[in-house]
């Protein structure tokens, strides 16, 4: 007990003098989670918002693919996307495996189905109404789309932070792409992993606290667009 | 040539028929009365008219040219020559000013359609909606969140949104059911205005040249007298009678209308 209590206060040490490699790491996750969740939105939410509003065969059985995706394992997403990257595999030449370019592909599978899941359902919120009205006002399809999806903001924004919670929380894509790699693709779950086994349990617990400090902000500011 | 014609328009939604064939012209600057008890199918050929559904049989011309059941580029055009008030109006998450310039901004466009000013600044544009907003009765309500209006605001709102796009077909569909006597009333006297083509924006002489069609479904029966030059009276989803006012309430051949009034 005494043990993590010394490792407690030598991790809030580490934290509040702003130790070098615990900031480096902190800022490469924020990063790479911001990356992905950033382009992953500007393809999932439009696409969301295209699925719900266009009617076409097999519309339900995509939406219960996409809903069933929210849930996918990490390490799958993981193996899917280092077979896609590793050398033999059909994107080898590119030479993204263990880079954090890789890491942010990885992360963007992995959260885009919660992101397009998650627009239907925001998009399913909004009165029909608004939706006549925009259309006779004039607005053609792609204004309608966002016409709505501007009406359900609050809704999408939530659906954003959520993809960012999962996207920074992950650990089976960033140590099966990134690889670990110190000072280059080593993430807070990656280097809280290898400091646990390591027997360094300051360090993993400054980035430990680091990490739940994040996911707590994440909390609130969801909590004030759900108007909690 | 009339400005539309509605040609054996049919619309079933599964297996209730709701309209069961409609025919009927309006010709350029005229006001047509639609009444008919509730469920007869007015607000659906309105919706059908705007294009906002494509009929199951039948067609849709405006200017000459069949515009139902075509591409979305197509139907888009001629909606854009339209503006249609509903019932109940929602308003956008968003200012007084914001709502009421959306159809303007979605055309791309700072400045309203027939104002013969080629580079209308984004100035001009608002003082256009300051306008609107003043013949609407509600002078200074720009930046006010829109969703926080009464009812019969909302509905003041909804017809500055649709007249300032100087429509050349205005679809109301019941403009003053649910609201109070009072917003009703003074809603009411703004579409005397609108059929008298004072609201639109622009001079005297442009007005009486762009003066829009209005089709004008209602319940009320002294509105439509008042406002209206001619009625079509709907029924079980047939036009049971199309004529001038005058000669529909005299109540000539006993017209069912007559349960209603």
């Amino acid at each position: 007990m005494e043990e993590i209590w010394n490792g407690l206060v030598r991790a809030v040490e580490l934290i509040v003098t702003l130790n070098p490699e615990v900031m480096s790491i902190t800022a490469r996750s924020l990063l790479i989670s911001f990356v992905s969740v950033l382009l992953a939105a500007s393809i999932s939410i439009p696409l969301g918002g295209l699925i719900e509003f266009r009617n076409f065969r097999g519309k339900g059985a995509v939406v219960n693919l996409i809903q069933t995706l929210y849930g996918l394992p990490t390490v799958t997403v993981g193996l899917f996307v280092f077979l896609l990257l590793s050398r033999s595999g059909p994107l080898g030449s590119l030479q993204l495996l263990y880079t954090p370019t890789g890491m942010v592909i990885g992360q963007m599978i992995l959260i885009s189905p919660i992101l397009m899941g998650l627009t239907i359902s925001a998009l399913k919120g909004v009165s029909p109404s608004i939706r006549d009205t925009a259309v006779s006002l004039g607005a053609g399809e792609w204004q309608v789309l966002l016409t709505v999806i501007k009406e359900a903001r609050h809704a999408v924004i939530a659906a954003v932070l959520i993809a960012f919670g999962r996207a920074i929380s992950e650990v089976g894509v960033a140590m099966m792409i990134g690889g670990n790699i110190r000072g280059y693709t080593r993430v807070l779950t990656t280097a809280i992993a290898l400091q646990t086994s390591m027997g360094n349990l300051e360090m993993s617990m400054a980035l430990g606290i680091l990490l739940i400090c994040i996911s707590m902000l994440l909390n609130l500011v969801l909590g004030r667009f759900q108007g909690r | 040539m009339a400005l539309l014609r509605v040609l054996g328009l049919k619309k079933s939604y599964g297996g209730a028929e709701i309209l069961r064939g409609i025919d009927l012209a309006v010709e350029r600057g005229e006001v047509l009365g639609l009444i008919g008890p509730t469920g007869s199918g007015k607000t659906t050929l309105l919706r059908l008219i705007n294009l906002l559904e494509d009929p199951s049989c039948g067609s849709i011309e405006f200017e000459g040219r069949t515009v139902s059941g075509r591409p979305e580029g197509e139907k888009l055009a001629a909606r854009r020559r339209m503006a249609m008030v509903f019932q109940k109006p929602v308003m956008f998450r968003a200012s007084v000013e914001d709502n009421v310039s959306y159809g303007l901004r979605m055309r791309g466009s700072w400045q309203a359609p027939g104002q013969g000013k080629a580079d209308g600044s984004k100035e001009e544009f608002k003082e256009l909606v300051r306008g609107l907003l003043e013949a609407v009765g509600l002078c200074g309500y720009e930046k006010r969140d829109a969703n926080t209006l009464s009812g019969g605001e909302m509905q003041r709102i909804a017809l500055a949104r649709a007249l300032i796009l100087q429509p050349d077909l205005l679809l109301l569909d019941e403009p003053t059911a649910n609201l109070d006597p009072k917003s009703a009333d003074s809603i009411d006297r703004l579409l005397e205005r609108v059929a008298g083509s004072e609201l639109l924006p622009g001079d005297g002489k442009e007005r009486t040249a762009s003066r829009p069609a209005v089709i004008l479904a209602t319940h009320n029966m002294r509105q439509c007298r008042r406002l209206t030059g001619r009625v079509a009276v709907m029924q079980a989803g047939r036009l049971e009678a199309v004529d001038y006012t005058e000669e529909i309430f005299k109540g000539r051949d006993g017209f069912i209308f007559h349960d209603f009034l």
